[in-house]
């Protein structure tokens, strides 16, 4: 059971520090309410049925947003020199993977809370109790890669750049499956059409959890 | 590999051009010509060959990867990092070729069906991981990410295929659902190909690796 | 209770560390000495489990390195001219997260205890943003100590002290238990920072070139080989 304290004291800490800074999560929530602005914006000129493009929209807000806060998140440790400290821990290293992902998960999920509503506002969509689990997993699978590959953009140059390089080709499968379900849920498709794409999703969470787990330590020595 | 003297890099050389002489004479004078498509089909014995070398010479860099991460010996790095660079040229030659037979198939120059998308897909996280490497100055830490970043994205190859493939069904397959579109004939000539493009990913594999080798030892001359 | 056989370190082609055999025992307090790009803050940050050695032995206290990782993590209290703190948490907090992160028993009372030898019990509720410098090198030594570590390792502990808080870092170090502790400690300032020394060794060019114990200590001649391989060291570039 301490292994699942430690964990729980990198996630207390990382909600400590924003807590007291606040910059992490405003700068998610309005950068994923502008990219919805801005899609809203755009497609309205040129789409008859909105709710057509919603999915997308949403997604691609979560994304971008989420790639904001895995930036921030290693890069905060590693200006104040706190990496080494972290690393001095008699901690194994996959165990700073979970810290760092469940911190992750739960920054972007708090966005999602504002930014979900949001779109279900402008787009004027409907709700369906399927869709938590769909976020959920889409969430978990774009964080279990996006932690890793940030832990390994803290040492490269242009690192801010480097992230979504890195990290879109990658989870491009989640997006896909998140967008498809999404948007099958919505439209009121039946289960059996779309329930590919959650196996989908499943295997990748799956997949990318055990193996970022397990590479996490290469990336975070020396 | 990389130890193989000039005669051995010469004689892979020369059987490599041989085989390609052989398979452009196949290609263009023995296949037999394409009922609907014309010669414009012949774009398929250049496609499908670099595609499966490109996926090859990537699968290659993967393995060299885990290998390096094993062992940490340089000359598994030395050689994912050469399959990766020589993979990401055939994997954009298979693009371009891919894209002139969507031409001549459908009439679109690109459209987002599986191999098609995987293989940019593909091409996108080859093309990171030699950015990815360019950007890291620690040498030993450099190695180990890049070789981490390497085995991520073909683990994601299958997963991406399958997505894309759920996603949009128009790309002919081929050699899928039993029996292929090809008459007996074709068939040859493709494999024929295939064999030639595989012993040129070879033969430049080899001369690169040479190259790789001959960097590393100057730099550790220098800092001697 | 430290013993370090053949360990070498390379970074790509280049070597920082050259096959280097340290023995240091229980309570010695031992300075490494050398010019910079010798390999001392590699040879340290090894032992603090910072960077993974390329080949080579290292144990303290009869725990191997590569055996039982987090148990040598255990033995070992690093610090570094870097604080190591988070400067949106308080000083109180801080000691709690590492408390918490090495499992230390009674925390409250642990953190209490080191806050006061450190001098640090009036400012522990403010965030370590507004502490001096010295204040934080304070801090740092009670998060160095915090789970009770037989071997202490310094890199450049005096970087950036003036000579009231060096003054002030050694008066500290002493009183958190110094004097009872495996020591090992580096800089590249030969005068400074040997005041509580009692062995020296001089590591150039990722290899210990010169060794000088207690009996005939000698400051002069520690000074003398030094420059030698300074001076050494900026022919060879």
């Amino acid at each position: 059971m301490s292994l699942a304290r430690q964990v729980w004291t990198l996630v207390l800490k990382d909600l400590s520090l924003e807590k007291r800074s606040r910059e992490m999560l405003s700068s998610m929530f309005i950068f994923a309410l502008l990219v919805v602005l801005v899609f809203s914006f755009s497609f309205d000129l040129r789409v008859e049925v909105m709710s057509g493009v919603a999915p997308g929209v949403l997604w691609v807000a979560i994304a971008f947003a989420g790639m904001l806060g895995l930036a921030r998140s290693f890069v905060l440790e590693r200006d104040q020199g706190c990496l080494d400290g972290l690393l001095l821990c008699p901690v194994d290293r996959s165990l700073l993977y979970l810290g760092k992902l469940v911190s992750n998960l739960l920054f972007i999920s708090l966005t999602e809370l504002v930014v979900v509503p949001l779109c279900f506002a402008l787009f004027n969509l409907t709700f369906h109790w399927l869709l938590l689990p769909i976020v959920l997993l889409g969430t978990i699978g774009f964080s279990a890669v996006g932690t890793i590959v940030s832990a390994m953009t803290v040492h490269a140059r242009a690192r801010e750049v480097m992230l979504p390089i890195l990290l879109f080709p990658l989870v491009l499968p989640v997006l896909i499956a998140a967008v498809k379900l999404t948007g099958g849920v919505l439209d009121g498709q039946p289960w059996r059409e779309i329930q590919n794409w959650m196996q989908l999703l499943v295997g990748f969470d799956v997949i990318f959890l055990v193996v970022s787990y397990l590479a996490f330590e290469y990336v975070i020595e020396e | 590999m990389e130890r193989w003297t000039r005669t051995h890099r010469n004689l892979l050389w020369a059987v490599s051009a041989v085989t390609i002489g052989i398979a452009l004479f196949l290609v263009f004078l023995v296949a037999p010509r394409e009922a609907t498509m014309g010669d414009m089909q012949r774009v398929f014995y250049f496609h499908v060959p670099a595609a499966w070398v490109g996926y090859l010479a990537l699968f290659v860099s993967f393995v060299a990867s885990l290998l390096y991460l094993r062992r940490r010996e340089s000359r598994w790095d030395r050689l994912a990092l050469s399959s990766a660079e020589i993979g990401l040229v055939f994997i954009t030659e298979g693009i371009i070729t891919g894209s002139f037979w969507a031409k001549a198939t459908w009439g679109v120059w690109w459209t987002w069906e599986p191999r098609l998308t995987t293989s940019a897909v593909l091409w996108a996280i080859y093309a990171s991981y030699l950015t990815l490497r360019r950007a890291m100055e620690e040498q030993g830490r450099r190695e180990r990410v890049a070789a981490v970043y390497s085995v991520l994205g073909f683990v994601a190859v299958p997963i991406n295929f399958m997505a894309i493939r759920w996603w949009r069904t128009v790309h002919p397959l081929v050699f899928e659902g039993g029996g292929s579109n090809l008459t007996p004939a074709m068939l040859r000539v493709l494999i024929f190909c295939i064999v030639s493009f595989t012993l040129f990913y070879l033969a430049v594999l080899s001369l690169r690796l040479g190259i790789a080798w001959a960097e590393e030892q100057v730099e550790q001359l220098r800092y001697e | 209770m430290i013993r370090v056989r053949g360990l070498v370190k390379r970074f790509g082609p280049r070597f920082a560390l050259r096959g280097v055999d340290l023995d240091v025992g229980e309570g010695e307090c031992v300075a490494l000495v050398g010019p910079n790009g010798a390999g001392k803050t590699t040879l340290l940050r090894i032992l603090a489990t910072l960077s993974q050695p390329t080949s080579g032995s290292v144990q303290v206290d009869g725990v191997d390195l590569f055996q039982e990782t987090n148990a040598f993590r255990r033995r070992v209290g690093f610090l570094s001219h870097q604080p190591l703190l988070y400067e949106d948490l308080t000083g109180e907090e801080n000691l709690r997260f590492y408390g918490r992160m090495y499992q230390v028993t009674d925390l409250e009372s642990r953190v209490t205890v080191m806050l006061d030898r450190v001098g640090l019990m009036q400012s522990r509720h403010d965030l370590v943003r507004t502490y001096s410098r010295g204040m934080k090198q304070r801090l740092s030594i009670g998060r160095a100590l915090l789970h009770d570590p037989p071997v202490l390792l310094l890199d450049e502990p005096y970087t950036g002290l003036d000579r009231q808080a060096a003054r002030m870092l050694d008066q500290i170090l002493q009183k958190v238990g110094f004097d009872s502790r495996t020591v090992l400690l580096t800089t590249h300032n030969v005068e400074r920072g040997l005041g509580l020394v009692q062995r020296a060794a001089l590591l150039a060019r990722g290899q210990i070139v010169f060794e000088m114990d207690g009996s005939h200590w000698d400051p002069g001649k520690l000074q003398e080989a030094y420059d030698r391989q300074a001076v050494a060291a900026g022919a060879a570039r």
